[in-house]
Order: C-alpha cells, then structure tokens, then sequence
C-alpha cells in the first residue's frame, strides 16, 4: 500500500521526520517498507515560455529558442520535434540537477550558445504514462496553467514521499488514506481531522424516479448508487492525477480517476456506469447462474463461472461484482449521465469468483479481505460532490441504499486484568481505556465498543494487542521463563541421527539434502523394475511440474542425481550422504498417513570400493552396538551389479541394500566411473541400537594365535569359511582376522587361497598347546571335508 | 717406583679416552687397561712380590686408578653413545611442511548446523525436542491453527495437496497440534523440520525448506516471557551484543501476534549489504497461542496460555554464511558442502 504523505497530511497534522514516522508506525503494527521521496534530487528546473524559434544554421534537426524563464530570457538549442512559440515548457537551467544525477552545463550544438534544456518527464525520473498530457516523443509542454519563472517541480506538483506500508490480511481497514491517518493518529495521539462532504444536489429530480434497484443475490450485503447528470468526461486536474500516480495508479478520466481517488482515501470500491446504456432504468444485483462470456471495460474477454454476483440491467450483465466493469457500460469521453454504485459484496464470494477469473483488480483486491458497510454513504457522498466539483455534473435528490445484511457492532467484555496478565504488564485501567480510545475503541458498561471499520476484533486477546501495540511492545518486561518446570529431552532417534551423522563426517563423507519429491520417470532411470512395490508413490495433485509430482519412495535418485551433478564439475572423487524420509503409503490413493521412514544413503565415486562403503556400514553399527548383522549376496537388486551387491536384515527385517551401481543406471546419470551406494534403514537402526554401553573385564591371560591358509574354490564365500571356523573353534576361540585372499600363479586356476589369523583365549588360565591344537585340527578337517579346502603348508 | 707407573698409565690412558671416537675404540680401551691382559690388572697380580707395608699402599692407589678409568670410560660410552642417536635421527630427517595424512573428515549440511545449533540452545532452556509427519491432514495444518477454509493461505498456489485431505505441511506447527492432543501439561518443545510450500526454485525459494517452530504452554505465561525467551535464544544465537525488536504483526494463530527483528549480525546493527542497510533482520514470527488454537487441542483456555514462534531456517543460514543463492543448498556440490 502506498500512501503520499501529501495525501496523509490532508488528514493528520504530523510534522515529524520521516524517519520517525517510518519508525513509530512500524513499531505500532503497520510496517513501512521503504519511503521514496520522489523528484528529491531535481534541481534548478523552472517553466519557462518559447518566445521565439528559428531555424539552426548549421544543423537541419535544431531549432534555436529564446525563452522566457521570468527571471531572464535565454537562449536553448534542441531537437526536440513538439516546440512551437508560446509553448509553455520545463527548463533545466544551467547547474540544473536531473534524474540519475545528470547536470545542465552551457554549452554550444553546432557552435550555437545553449543555456540550459527543455526536459521531458523522463529527464526528471517519470513515466510518460504518468503524465498521460504528455507528448512521448518530445519534451513535456504545459496543458495545465503554470506561472513563468516559478519552479517546475512545484508547477508539475512532482516532489513528493511516498511510504510502502506492509498491511497485514487483518487489517483490510488499513489500506487506504483514510486508516492509515486513523492509524497515525492513535500512534502519535494526535487528532485526525475529517473532511466535511456536501453534496449539492442540484437536480431536481429525485434517484428513484431515474433507477430502480432490486438486490437479488445474498452475497450483496449493501447497495448504495446516486445519478449525477451533465457530466463533462475530461482529464482530472493535476493535483488529483499526481496523487493517483504517487498511489500507483494510471490515470484515464476525471469520473474514472475520481472513483480511484476516493478508492485510495477510503478503502471502498465505487464504479461509475454511463446511465444511458442501462437498460429498462433497472439495476438487479444477481448471482449469475450460468457460464458467460463477456467484454470487459479493459479490452479482454472472459468467461464469467456460475455464482458469480453481477450487476444487470433488464437485458444483459453490466458488471461484474466487486471485480470489474464492462466494456458496454463503461464511462467514456462521450458519457453524460452517470450511474455511481457504491457497494460492499461479501469477501470470499468475491475471492473465489476473482480466482476463477484469473483476475485480480484492485477492486477485488480490497473486497476480499471484507469491508466497513457502515461507510459507504460517506464514501459515495465524497466521490458525488468530487464529480459536482470536477466534472460539473449535476446530482439527483437522494441517494438509493439497499442494505440487507446489516454489520453487527462488535462488543467485547473490557477485562483489564486479564489483558495485564496476558501482556504481562501492570497498565492502570484508566491508562488503558485512553489507549483504546486513540484507537476508537470505545469502553461502555465494562464492554470495549468497535467502530465499524474494527469488526475483526472479537475476542480479549485481540483487545489485548491492541494495547500492547498502542502501550508499545518495547515497553512490555522482558522476563526469563525458569527451565525448572521442564526438561530438556533428547529422544533415542535424536540421539542415534546425531551418532550417524558424526560417524559419517568423520568417514570423509559430506552431508547432502535433496528434495522430497521427484518425477515418475526416476524408477525407469533406477532400472526398477515394472511390479515393484516402489513404484507406488504418492502424487501430488499440484506439483510444481512433472519432475516434482511425486514423493520419493527411494532416495537413490537424489544421491546419484547429486553424485551425477559433482562428477560433471569434474569432482575426481565423491564421497556423500543424506539423511532423509521416504514416503510409503497404505495404500492408494491414500486414506491414512503414509509411513515416513528415515533413510541414510550413502553413496560415492572414485575413492574406495564395495569394501568401502560397507566398512562405514559396519562403523555405525559398531557404534550403535547392533550385533549379528550379516551381509548377503543379492542378485536381484537391480540397479545394483549383480555380484557386487548385498542386504542386511535385522530379526527378519531388511536393513539395507549396498553395492555397486549397475552399468546402466551409471549411464542413465551420465556417471563414467563405478560408483557405490546403500540405502539403510535408520528407524530400524534406533530401534535396534544400545546405547547403553557395559564394561566387560579386559582378559587377565595371554591369547595364542595360530595361522592358517587353505585353497579352495573361488566362488566360496569368506561367510561360508568363517561359520566352519566359528562352529568348530571351540568356546575359547576368542576371534578370527582374515588377513590375506590370493589368487594367481601360486593357486590353480579357480581357486583361491584364504588366510586367517585364529586367536584363542580362557578367561581364567593360560591354555595349554593341546586346547589349542585339539580345535585347530577340527576346524581343518571340516574345512576340507564341508568345502573342499586343502591346507596349504 | 710402581706409583710413577701407575701415575703414567693412568695419563696415557685418560688422553686415548678422550681421543677416542667410537665406543669399539672404548672397548679396546678398556681390555687393554682393565682386561685379563691388561696393565692395570697385571699390576694387581704382582702386588703379591710386594712387601706387607706397601701391598695395601700400593693396592689402594691401583683400585683408586681402577675406579676412575672405569668412570672416565663410562662417562665417555654415555657420550659417545647419545651422540650416535643424535646422528641416526638426524639421517632420519623428514620434511614435517608435508601434508598431514589423517582421512579426510567430511562435513555435516549447512542447514544440520543451523539445526543442531538452535537445538543446543533450546535444550539448555529446557525443551524438548518434536517430530512430526511431514505428509500431514489439512487439519493439522490448517483447522487447527485456526487458519478456516476460505483462508488465502490455503490456496493451491501456496500447497501442495494429495488428495483426500492430505497435504505436504506448510510449516511444523502440526507437530504443535499433535503434542497438545497429548495434553501432558507443561509443554515446553521445539520442533524442526522440512516444510513444503508451492513457491517456484530459484534464488531465493525453494519448494521444500525448514523451519524450527517453538510451543510453550503453562499457566500464567505471559508475553513478557516470550520477549525474555526469544530475547535469549537470539542473544545465545548470534552474539551477546544482539539487540532486538519485537514489531506488531497478524497470524490466524497467534493473538497477539508479532515479528521479531534482530540487529544485523554482520554489521551490528550499523547497516550493511545483508540488512539492505537498515540494521535490522526480520529473523522470526512468534505470538500468544490463539485461545481457539488451545481449545481445538483440548487445552483449557482459561487456564492455560502460552507462546509459540517460527522461522525458516534457510533464510537464516543464507544471511549467517552469506550464501546469495538459495539453490546451492541443494545442489549438493562438494565444493559448496566442504565450506560449513
């Protein structure tokens, strides 16, 4: 919402600086964005007046000026087209300052004396649609009256500061003139001067004997319209156009601009009809009831949805309610008679229908956030008498006012101590009455009394801001809750997201996040195939677009996309994980929450391999103190290479998927070199973690080792190997290292040849040779009976 | 006759210690002097010719001489053999301007810093710390916070829905609505997480980011405790000069409701390029709980009130590291991540 301040002071005595003014409106609730003090910095510009002009000798696009800027004549060189003698014009004196910090020097074009410059409003920092008198291909002539010599920046009514204020969506009231002086004056506490409006009259028929009004539609709470006959459509003066553009607003004509004007000031939508195109003399405000398509006063065409309110005459749609007026009743140059409607339609009808059009005016705009009926007479009483007094118009006795749903005032019980209690504060009660009364707010047999524009205030604590804002926030005690009510409270899966998230750092991998969802074309891309259950995902109605239209059941994507993004800015080795959710649902569409479960995925390149990855696997496991825990060859995971792949479970429950990507789904990210990833299960981690730590007794006894090395065939499994040692080693078989595979010219081919150290230990003794040979011979011999193993020597 | 001897051996044999230069030349040394052969020795073996007077005379200058060599030639090995380290760890020299060799560490993301970081704060004053579902009913969202059924807010261009009432939350307070319905009282939580809104990537929004929202619930919490509480986290967050502003402000769920400005953390409130030279960051959005919010949660109004506030976190994290593109965060560039 921009305001000028020139526009404000119409209304309020308020002299401070602006800077104090920003700053004490922001601190009572209506936060000023930023100020701009228009033509600030123009300087030295005057009107002046085109005496004479003669062609330039030397130069077939210049003309030579004498001019008149009342002080002194000079004489300006210029190019510009639109120059005629008796032109009244802007001069840029010699030392004048323009827009972007341009100086006016003396000078000579083609060796003629030129002191100063004619300016168009462009050269001044404007839009030439903000002057629309304005000739856009050459300098800015007068149309209005302006005094030689005197300054153009005054002349034009150019200077001005205008305040962006952030309104918030409850206080509709706030948008305009009108509230933001009612604001200011509870903020200063100074008085807020308001306008005395007389209407003429000066017709002598009567409004009734003109037009006729049926309200048929429930969503017209309030219905107010005056004729004003004779009407002379012509440019609005100066002073109004400035103020319509300071506010952001295009002038067009005298009856349009009036109707923004008074839009601005109050907050209250108005529209003018040319009275000569209703038909039958007849206003019925009706919801439409079926699908229409119609002109509208800007020039487009649009269908307007069933429900909608509009505004008909005996034969066809006017206007559309609240939104926009069209093109076959508009005012134009040659309208004579007016109709001027003034009206308040309920804010969510107007919302919904404003949506289904696809159009936002800024009628709509207002209407939709709900408006004071309590101030349309005043409002179309000040736009009438501004026609009377710009358009010369003259206004029929009486004013129509169909008002149907009348606003309730709004009372709220004045409880003073419940207000301290909830700001926190120790206001007197006669201290706080005055407070609400800056804000019109009325105490009256122990009830707070709204004005009509307050309605949104309905309960204690919104009395209680109103106070506190007004008292000043800054004025309420700042007081430290004591912690001794509560604790605070780290939840296990807090606990063991923090440890993973600390494991993986101190493994050399980056943290990533990536989004939530993704497209339907991500499964394809994983190589996941037809029938699995991943590729039931939540869609959402609304995406964003086609690649965000789903929510992730896998978060392989997002790590190789994020893999993929490193590897094309040539990143040699990658090494990432996220933590994040994905999303299963129930069943589809869905009828209950999904389960939203934590996923770590991990996943790099070019640094390590399958051995890797799994080690930092088997790292957090080990911190989380989660036992047993085997990994299994998987050749059905398909966008893993079948022989380097594998799961864990967990009592039945699988716990991860790790392995290296398969060749295709490489390709279809554009990797060029293996990579690896695991997708784990960290619900099922916190679930399974200990996080309490037991001593167990460090041994009081020497361990013995022995080493063995057998060949087998290649394809057996270290797991295969192990579980032999384990099952035949005996209870003081402490623990077993593999510390060498080989294959190659020693080993025949197809097989390989494993190395363990075995270390045995007794809690209570040191064991003798034949406790440690005894299992040695067991274990050797189940090796080369079970799986074919010889001993090597 | 024997002391002049003796008093001879004893020099010549004190200027071939100090000559001496490794500890083998000590050892011949040694053996020549002190040894089975050794002229020291052979001259103890021919005290026995010697008369009864001068045997323990002469004896006791003998062993006197003995012990001093032994020392001289001990002191000398001492030397000899320290200097011989010396040298070995001097040839073992290595260039120490070398790179250490420790794994790489890796870096948690800049948003789980700003996260943890807040949670520390937090939990110091007493809170605990709430998860939420992210896919979430409109109730929760929306009804429960107050926020009725025509509300702009709820408008397609803000969420996302799923149908059937579902929806991607729009902010953590659904998580504040569960923990109500708990109706354990005191409530004193915080609680971070991923939020989703409609908004289109690019500098500075993203579809998905987070928030931290906070809940207290008490009897006779008044807004001076929420101007001390938020007044303190800021403080502990970004510095103890820190001052802040509590400005007036609307939610549908508050009431009264307020922003809170914090002075500009890289110029100190002198203005700067990151607070657009005011001197201030708007940082976050708090206010008293709505009465209707506590009754929709089964919470008696009138005898419980309480504060809540939020903030994106993005934001926060982009103003703390400077970061100007909203999008990198989720690149997820190795380059970017190595930084935080």
């Amino acid at each position: 919402m921009n305001i000028p301040m020139s526009w404000l002071k119409d209304y309020i005595n308020i002299d401070c600086s602006i800077k104090e003014f920003e700053d004490r409106l922001t601190m009572s609730g209506s936060k000023v964005e930023k100020t701009e003090e228009v033509a600030k910095d123009i300087k030295g510009v005057v009107v002046g007046k085109i005496l004479k002009i003669e062609q330039h000798e030397d130069a077939e696009r210049l003309v030579v000026c004498q001019v008149d800027v009342g002080t002194e004549k000079l004489q300006i060189v210029t190019a510009a087209k639109n120059v005629f003698e008796g032109a009244v014009v802007i001069v840029s004196l010699v030392g004048a300052v323009l827009a972007n910090n341009f100086k006016i020097k003396k000078g000579k074009l083609r060796g003629v004396a030129s002191e100063g410059m004619f300016c168009s409003v462009e050269e001044l920092g404007f839009k030439i649609s903000d002057f629309p008198e304005s000739d856009p291909e050459g300098i800015y002539i007068f149309k209005d009256e302006a005094e030689i010599g005197t300054c153009a920046k005054e002349a034009l009514m150019l200077e001005e500061t205008i305040v962006e204020f952030e309104i918030t969506s409850n206080r509709a009231d706030c948008l305009s003139v009108l509230g933001i002086a009612r604001e200011t004056s509870a903020t200063f506490n100074i008085p807020f001067k308001k306008k005395e409006i007389v209407v003429k009259e000066g017709l002598k028929e009567k409004i009734e004997d003109i037009i006729k009004v049926t309200v048929e539609s429930e969503y017209c709470n309030r219905y107010t319209a005056r004729v004003i006959k004779n009407v002379e459509v012509k440019e609005s003066p100066l002073w109004m156009r400035r103020r319509l553009v300071s506010a952001g607003i295009r002038p067009i004509n005298n009856i349009v601009d009036i109707t923004n004007y008074v839009l601005v000031e109050y907050g209250q939508p108005l529209h003018a009809f040319d009275l000569s195109k209703v038909d039958g003399r007849e206003i019925i405000v009706k919801d439409s009831e079926k699908k229409e398509k119609l002109m509208c006063l800007d020039g487009i065409e649009r269908e307007i949805p069933e429900k909608t309110i509009v505004i008909r005459d005996i034969n066809k749609t006017l206007a559309v309610g609240g939104i926009i007026g069209l093109e076959n009743s508009k005012v134009e140059n040659n309208t004579v008679d007016i109709l001027l409607e003034c009206a308040s339609f309920d804010g969510t009808n107007v919302r919904l229908s404003s949506k289904a059009l696809a159009l936002r005016t800024d009628s709509s705009g207002k209407f939709e956030k709900g408006l004071d009926r309590e101030q349309n007479i005043e409002v179309i009483n000040r736009a009438t008498a501004l026609i009377e007094e710009l358009g010369k118009g003259k206004t029929a006795k009486g004013i129509v006012d169909v008002y149907k749903n009348k606003q309730k005032v709004s009372k709220v019980k004045f409880e003073y101590e419940k207000i301290n209690k909830l700001l926190g504060t120790d206001i007197e009660e006669s201290d706080m009455i005055a407070i609400l009364k800056r804000l019109e707010l009325e105490v009256v047999d122990g009830y707070v009394v709204m004005p009509s524009f307050r309605e949104n205030l309905k309960i204690m604590e919104d009395i209680a801001e109103e106070v506190g804002r007004i008292y000043g926030y800054d004025n309420i005690p700042t007081v430290l809750l004591s912690s001794g009510s509560t604790m605070g409270i780290i939840s296990k899966e807090a606990k063991v997201h923090k440890i993973i998230k600390s494991i993986m750092t101190s493994l050399g991998s980056y943290e990533c996040k990536n989004y939530s969802f993704e497209g339907e074309g991500v499964f394809d891309k994983l190589n996941i195939i037809e029938d699995s259950s991943l590729r039931n995902a939540i869609k959402i109605l609304n995406p964003l677009g086609k690649e965000f239209s789903i929510m992730r059941t896998t978060t392989l994507n997002g790590m190789l996309t994020s893999l993929s993004a490193n590897y094309n800015k040539q990143v040699e080795k990658c090494n990432l994980f996220e933590m994040g959710k994905i999303y299963l649902p129930k069943q589809l569409p869905i009828e209950e929450l999904p389960v939203e479960r934590n996923i770590l995925t991990i996943g790099m390149y070019g640094n390590g391999d399958f051995y890797t990855i799994k080690g930092m696997i088997e790292s957090i496991l080990e911190k989380l103190n989660i036992e047993d825990v085997k990994f299994v060859a998987d050749k059905n995971i398909t966008y893993l290479h079948l022989g380097r792949s594998a799961v864990c479970h967990i009592n039945g429950e699988r716990l991860c998927e790790v392995g290296e990507v398969h060749p295709t789904v490489l390709e279809n990210y554009g990797i060029k070199s293996r990579a690896y990833v695991a997708e784990i299960n960290v619900d099922l981690l916190v679930k399974y973690a200990n996080l309490e730590n037991k001593y167990k007794e460090l041994p009081k006894y020497q361990n013995s080792t022995r080493d063995i090395s057998i060949t087998l065939k290649e394809n057996i499994e270290v797991a295969e190997i192990e579980n032999v040692i384990f099952e035949k080693g005996g209870k003081n078989l402490e623990n077993i290292e593999l510390f060498d595979v080989y294959q190659g010219e020693q080993v025949e081919k197809g097989y390989k040849s494993v190395a363990y150290k075995l270390s045995f230990r007794a809690k209570d003794r040191t064991l003798t040779e034949e406790e440690i040979n005894s299992p040695m011979k067991k274990i050797i011999k189940n090796l080369e009976d079970k799986l074919e193993g010889t001993l090597r020597s | 006759m024997i002391e002049k001897k003796l008093e001879k051996i004893k020099n010549e044999t004190i200027l071939k210690i100090e000559n001496s230069e490794s500890i083998k030349q000590l050892e011949e040394i040694k053996v020549g002097i002190l040894g089975k052969k050794g002229e020291l020795t052979s001259i103890l073996k021919s005290l026995g010719s010697l008369s009864n007077e001068e045997r323990p005379k002469v004896g006791k200058i003998v062993n006197m001489t003995r012990g001093n060599l032994e020392k001289l030639l001990n002191n000398k090995r001492e030397m000899l053999k320290e200097e011989a380290l010396k040298n070995s760890l001097i040839e073992e020299t290595i260039d120490v301007t070398m790179k250490g060799k420790a794994p790489k560490l890796g870096k948690v993301h800049p948003m789980t810093s700003v996260i943890d970081e807040i949670n520390t704060i937090f939990l110091g004053m007493g809170y605990e710390t709430a998860d939420g579902p992210e896919i979430e009913k409109e109730y929760y969202n929306f009804n429960a916070l107050n926020i009725e059924e025509n509300h702009p807010a709820r408008d397609e261009q803000d969420t996302f829905y799923l149908g059937n009432g579902f929806l991607l939350r729009t902010q953590t307070s659904p998580v504040q609505i569960r923990k109500m319905e708990e109706g354990k009282l005191p409530i004193k939580i915080i609680s971070p997480g991923r939020v989703f809104r409609a908004d289109e990537v690019d500098a500075t929004h993203s579809p998905s980011f987070h928030q931290v929202e906070g809940l207290v619930i008490d009897e006779n919490i008044s807004m001076a405790y929420l101007k001390g509480t938020l007044e303190a986290f800021a403080k502990e967050l970004l510095g103890e000069k820190t001052k802040v502003k509590f400005r007036p402000h609307h939610f549908p769920f508050t009431e009264p409701s307020a922003e809170m400005d914090v002075t500009c953390f890289v110029c100190n409130g002198v203005g700067c390029k990151v607070c657009k030279y005011e001197g201030w960051i708007e940082l976050l959005g708090c206010g008293m709980v709505h009465p209707k919010v506590l009754e929709m949660s089964g919470i008696d109004s009138k005898k419980y009130s309480g504060f809540a506030f939020g903030m994106g976190l993005e934001r926060l994290a982009m103003l703390k590291y400077e970061i100007k593109d909203l999008r990198l965060m989720y690149e997820n560039n190795v380059n970017f991540l190595k930084q935080f």
